[in-house]
């Protein structure tokens, strides 16, 4: 196992009172495998990477349990300098807004090769080779007088190219991608996609993909873990989940996509209400108010992630075995 | 956009984004800010005769000249001489070096230390910046002459001490600045991105947020340096500035001029104009500079 998040959880201090954006989540990533983290905005998706990475904003964010196991070191563990040396080296991350997420004032150049000569002492002109190379993998014609430019001349599509030529630079072993494709024209989303699945293949890293996109999920990760109100509520491969989700959220989201390759319905089904309250949450499952499934024992006792057909398939609904696509059109 | 164009296009594309070269910056600056553009060359004018004062000053400015004591200005002494013979130009021409290296020497390190600080407290946020942000408050609620008054008796006078003790309460004013606008950097993801990427928190500072506040930091030198000069003056006119004999253009409107204001002003009215026009050259340069560079302000 590459990595393994175990129990993890991290609470924010607000106004409001303490938010849990992760809580007690456990998934783990294989070598060389792509693993997608689902759901809709503030459900923990980003917050859970973040923790990986040990960048949640103190003091107001903190995590209060758990261990991250990278190739068995607990990251939670280790000390800032030790963590300074993993970030970027060992776990690089690709952020979801390549128009922010560049600094305007410095160039392409000095962007491409600060992290070589950081984390694997390169000299400039070394370094600037492996930028080159590295641009020009990722699709970047005339890189070499691309490195002289700054990030305004650059499209939103090339940002994000350079984004995931920036994580590869210092080949690591695994890559966070926070919402890498959300804003880029679909098309592009496209180029991006397989642009990373292919690198990801090439070189062996493996990948954590944040989304909320089921496409992409479909087509990209190897398994899944789908998250709602900070918790994992459903895992299993892609091919199973999108088949045969046993979650009622699950089995929400995909019913909320439009399809090219069904008939069309009159409207699409979105899932009805809010997301709640992380401050204020149930002391069962928090999906209860917005779900179509729900019994009597859902509002008081919360159930854990539990397998539902083989092993790999696990949901965290007491109805699990019910819920389906095949009983669609009876509820 | 170019959703069905081939990758070379959009790339092509792309390029359209003219670059504007450093020369195109300066004819645009001083069409649009004709002002600004007088401003700034009043301000090479003394620039360039504080570096050659030597080359350029017909007498030296301490030599005294006994039997050409408080003489008006003639073809001898273009601005007259002092009560001890010392040519009035020369003295101003070298008053224009001290002036120079005081004002340069407090803005580029005044603004720079305080601009770190500013970005440091930015950067750290919570209780770092509580603790930086009130040290920099008791700074600020000292006048900049008292302090800086303040500054001088406990380090005492001479060129060096001058600069010090104007600099010091010029810092937190650069901080304050340059805060303001580092906390809005801090929120962009390329800061985040930075830290993700292990770098160190200095180099996140100096390398990744410092550049960002260019634009301030350059209206707080020039700001600055109008103020360091005015400063430097005051404290001379006062007798806690540089000292006799080294020549300074508050040094010259005091002692001597004060007697023998109404019988010879040259002394007195020349090396006032030199603080003036130096003042006002370095502020009207500033201001225009702040309009040019405030994206705001920019269209108009």
């Amino acid at each position: 196992m590459l990595l393994e998040v175990e129990h993890l959880s991290t609470e924010f201090a607000t106004r409001g009172g303490v938010v849990r954006a992760v809580d007690d989540v456990s998934w783990d990533v294989k070598e060389g495998e792509t693993v997608a983290l689902v759901g809709e905005s503030g459900c923990g998706k980003s917050v859970t990477a973040l923790s990986i990475m040990r960048l949640v904003a103190a003091p107001a964010g903190r995590i209060t349990a758990g261990r991250v196991l990278f190739k068995g070191r607990d990251l939670l563990a280790l000390s800032e300098e030790e963590m300074r040396r993993v970030r970027g080296r060992e776990i690089a991350m690709i952020f979801q807004e390549p128009m922010t997420s560049l600094n305007p004032v410095l160039t392409i150049g000095r962007q491409m090769t600060e992290g070589a000569e950081i984390h694997l002492g390169l000299a400039p002109p070394a370094s600037r080779d492996r930028a080159i190379e590295l641009l020009a993998m990722v699709g970047i014609p005339d890189p070499g007088r691309r490195l002289r430019q700054y990030p305004h001349q650059f499209s939103g599509g090339m940002r994000q190219r350079m984004m995931i030529a920036m994580a590869l630079a210092c080949r690591p072993a695994l890559i966070l991608a926070d919402e890498p494709t959300t804003a880029l024209d679909v098309t592009i989303q496209a180029q991006i996609l397989e642009l990373m699945k292919d690198l990801s293949r090439r070189f062996g890293v493996a990948m954590v993909v944040i989304t909320h996109n089921l496409g992409v999920v479909a087509r990209y990760a190897d398994r899944v873990n789908v998250m709602y109100a900070g918790k994992v509520v459903e895992r299993g491969t892609a091919r199973k989940l999108y088949r045969n989700p046993r979650h009622p959220y699950t089995l929400g989201l995909l019913r909320s996509v439009p399809r090219l390759d069904e008939p069309r319905r009159e409207r699409l089904a979105p899932i009805e209400g809010q997301p709640p309250d992380l401050t204020r949450l149930p002391a069962g499952c928090a999906f209860t108010p917005r779900c179509a499934w729900r019994v009597t024992r859902c509002p008081v006792d919360r159930p854990a992630l539990a397998p539902v057909g083989d092993g790999e398939h696990l949901s965290a609904c007491w109805e699990a075995v019910h819920v389906g696509r095949e009983r669609e059109a009876v509820r | 956009m170019a959703l069905d164009r081939p990758l070379e296009d959009v790339v092509a594309l792309a390029d359209l984004t003219p670059e504007r070269s450093v020369k195109d910056g300066v004819v645009d600056f001083v069409r649009h800010r004709p002002l600004g553009a007088i401003g700034a060359a009043v301000v090479l004018l003394n620039i360039l005769a504080g570096v050659f004062a030597g080359v350029l000053a017909p007498y030296d400015p301490v030599a005294t000249d006994y039997a050409a004591m408080l003489s008006r200005p003639s073809l001898a002494h273009w601005l007259g001489t002092d009560a001890f013979g010392r040519d009035v130009l020369s003295r101003i021409l070298y008053g224009a070096r001290t002036a120079m290296l005081v004002g340069f020497a407090v803005a580029l390190v005044g603004a720079t230390v305080g601009a770190v600080i500013g970005v440091t407290s930015a950067y750290f946020g919570g209780r770092i910046d509580l603790a930086i942000q009130r040290v920099m408050d008791i700074f600020l609620s000292f006048p900049l002459i008292i302090l800086a008054l303040a500054m001088v008796s406990i380090l005492g006078t001479g060129l060096v001490n001058v600069i010090v003790a104007i600099m010091i309460p010029l810092i937190p004013r650069a901080s304050l600045v340059t805060r303001s606008s580092a906390l809005a950097i801090r929120e962009m993801p390329y800061v985040d991105a930075a830290r993700a990427a292990g770098y160190r928190h200095r180099r996140i500072i100096l390398r990744h947020m410092l550049p960002n506040v260019m634009a301030p930091y350059l209206i707080m030198l020039t700001a600055f340096l109008g103020q360091a000069i005015l400063l430097e003056a005051s404290l001379s006119f006062l007798g806690l500035g540089v000292a006799e004999p080294t020549p300074a253009w508050g040094l010259m409107l005091r002692g001597a001029a004060v007697q023998f204001a109404e019988t010879a002003p040259w002394m007195a009215v020349f090396p006032g104009l030199a603080i003036s026009l130096a003042v006002f050259a370095f502020n009207l340069f500033g201001d225009s500079l702040r309009d040019a560079l405030d994206p705001r302000l920019r269209t108009q």
